[in-house]
């Protein structure tokens, strides 16, 4: 019996997007135990946002993660809109949704992309960023960013998609499909990767409903949960398209749920492009009255629920946000443990969990004899895991 | 009315103080703090409704915390309000016993407003440093007044 160790995965580390601390407890190779340190990025922007009026408040909450940067205004404007009980009009609702889509396919791409690297896949890493590129090209032709888009208003849209935009955006998606088609290639008919992902970080389905996660990760356990059908928002009960789930939860089903979404997001844009009405793209709210309201969307990373609050005057009394990975990252608690280290990285990334990202991961013997592993030394036993299997398959 | 309206309601019967549609899908569920963890387990565990999160609001008469739950096959979300009046010394049953998943929204109200948890297996700071002061609270009014 190996004495236990404990490895630090974080606060800064290049699996994540923002900063925060797995502390591993390790008996050789196996992940007996975990403990889970976040706060590294809380900037309190549920106080904050009891100070900024309803049209302040959207900006504010964009800037509360940098990939879904849409899906918490878009969360905010729907507990308002219920608050208020404001109609929308038509053609504000379809351009939303199509923002909503463009991002779920950056952040999937991204993810993809990072899951790769992890496992040894440096190829899939460069690709998938490459055609996440043109993606946000079309933010930046839509709202002139590429990333916080400031398209979501109370009661509408900032700004209306042109005419003139439409043959970009569908050339854009004409040319994604391939791309996708290789990926899903790539990931599902390679004996390695398969070998490499499946049986993997296992949530089951019943662990997924005690941790109540959401999005792909809780889709990927047989957990049938997507708000955009369930409570539908935006212009989602105006098309169809289907849910993905998965039954293994495991991380191949994680990514081969990721990796179909993608076809029914391009799908649903596709069919808005298509659909969109002419018309208003704002309802023109003056006032909000007292009461409180529920918002929610499916983000890339499953359900974003915001409630909010008012007294009758311009601001908020209470604002409460929680983000999708609030409920996923916490089931890492079950999802990595029991498994090795060389999975560790790979699971913990699998719940796309949102943070920022520079390096600082350590491996410390408690005991005396110090043995110290970096960040890249735990991708590298990661990526020689993935070597190993390759050479035997 | 749909079905998992009228079940919840006759569910929850003798402990509902108010029940207020905001719309369809938007429901608020008045109940006493000691009723808390019962009714919190016939909503998630006899009738499956999924937990999103909890609420904790600083208000005149108290803390009130409202749990979220929500019915996913038809989107409608039930919230039970629960008002905490003892500002001084707020004290609630935890819920993290029966679902692990109120583990972490339970330790960020305990910190943010320093509501205790009864029974919380880990209750222990989420989200505030560690140098930040004991007993100050962030989304209490009190500093405000």
């Amino acid at each position: 019996m190996s004495h236990k160790v404990i490895v630090p995965i974080g606060p800064y580390h290049p699996l994540q997007e923002e900063p925060e601390l797995f502390r591993l407890y390790v008996e050789g190779e196996n992940v007996v135990d975990i403990d889970i340190v976040i706060g590294y990025m809380h900037r309190g922007i549920e106080k904050l946002s009891e100070s900024k009026h309803f049209d302040q408040g959207v900006f504010l909450v964009e800037r509360i993660c940098g990939i879904c940067s849409t899906s918490h205004p878009f969360a905010y404007v729907n507990a308002v809109e219920d608050l208020a009980k404001i109609q929308v009009p038509e053609r504000a609702l379809y351009i939303r949704t199509i923002i909503a889509e463009l991002e779920r396919l950056h952040s999937h791409l991204l993810w993809l992309g990072l899951a790769g690297h992890f496992i040894g896949y440096n190829t899939v890493w460069m690709w998938a960023w490459k055609y996440r590129e043109p993606v946000l090209d079309c933010f930046e032709m839509i709202s002139g960013n590429r990333q916080h888009y400031g398209m979501m208003k109370v009661g509408g849209v900032r700004r209306d998609i042109k005419d003139q935009d439409i043959p970009m955006l569908n050339k854009t998606l004409d040319e994604l499909v391939p791309a996708v088609n290789m990926f899903r290639g790539a990931v599902m008919d390679d004996p390695v990767i398969k070998a490499r992902l499946k049986g993997i970080g296992i949530l089951t389905k019943q662990q997924a409903i005690d941790w109540c996660v959401v999005g792909p990760t809780a889709r990927s356990s047989g957990v049938n949960i997507d708000v955009r059908r369930d409570d539908p928002y935006g212009a989602y009960d105006r098309i169809s398209w289907s849910v993905i789930v998965e039954k293994d939860g495991d991380i191949f089903a994680k990514t081969v749920v990721r990796i179909l979404e993608m076809y029914e997001s391009i799908s649903i844009i596709r069919q808005c492009l298509n659909k969109m009405p002419k018309g208003e793209i704002d309802a023109n709210v003056k006032e909000i009255v007292p009461g409180e309201g529920i918002g929610r969307v499916e983000a890339p990373r499953g359900e974003c629920f915001h409630y909010v609050k008012s007294d009758g005057t311009n601001r908020p009394i209470r604002h409460k946000i929680r983000a999708p990975s609030f409920m996923n990252v916490a089931s890492n608690k079950v999802g990595a443990v029991g498994g090795t280290i060389s999975d560790a990285a790979i699971t913990l990334a699998a719940v796309d969990p949102c943070y920022c990202c520079t390096e600082r991961t350590t491996v410390i013997d408690k005991s005396s004899d110090k043995k110290i592993l970096n960040g890249w030394d735990l991708i590298k036993l990661s990526q020689e895991k993935t070597e190993n299997l390759r050479k035997i398959l | 009315m749909s079905r998992i309206r009228d079940e919840v309601k006759e569910k929850l019967t003798n402990k509902i103080i108010e029940w207020h549609e905001h719309t369809p899908q938007r429901i608020y569920i008045s109940i006493k703090p000691q009723d808390l963890k019962e009714a919190a387990e016939v909503l998630f565990k006899k009738l499956n409704l999924r937990f999103a999160t909890a609420t904790g609001q600083d208000t005149p008469q108290g803390i009130e915390m409202l749990y979220h739950f929500s019915f996913d096959k038809s989107g409608e979300i039930f919230s039970l309000c629960v008002l905490i009046k003892n500002k001084q010394k707020p004290e609630i049953d935890s819920l993290a016993n029966l679902f692990p998943g109120a583990e972490w929204i339970e330790r960020e109200i305990w910190e943010m407003l320093g509501v205790n948890f009864i029974g919380h297996p880990n209750l222990k700071r989420l989200l505030l440093a560690e140098d930040w002061p004991e007993g100050k609270h962030p989304l209490r009014h009190e500093h405000e007044s």
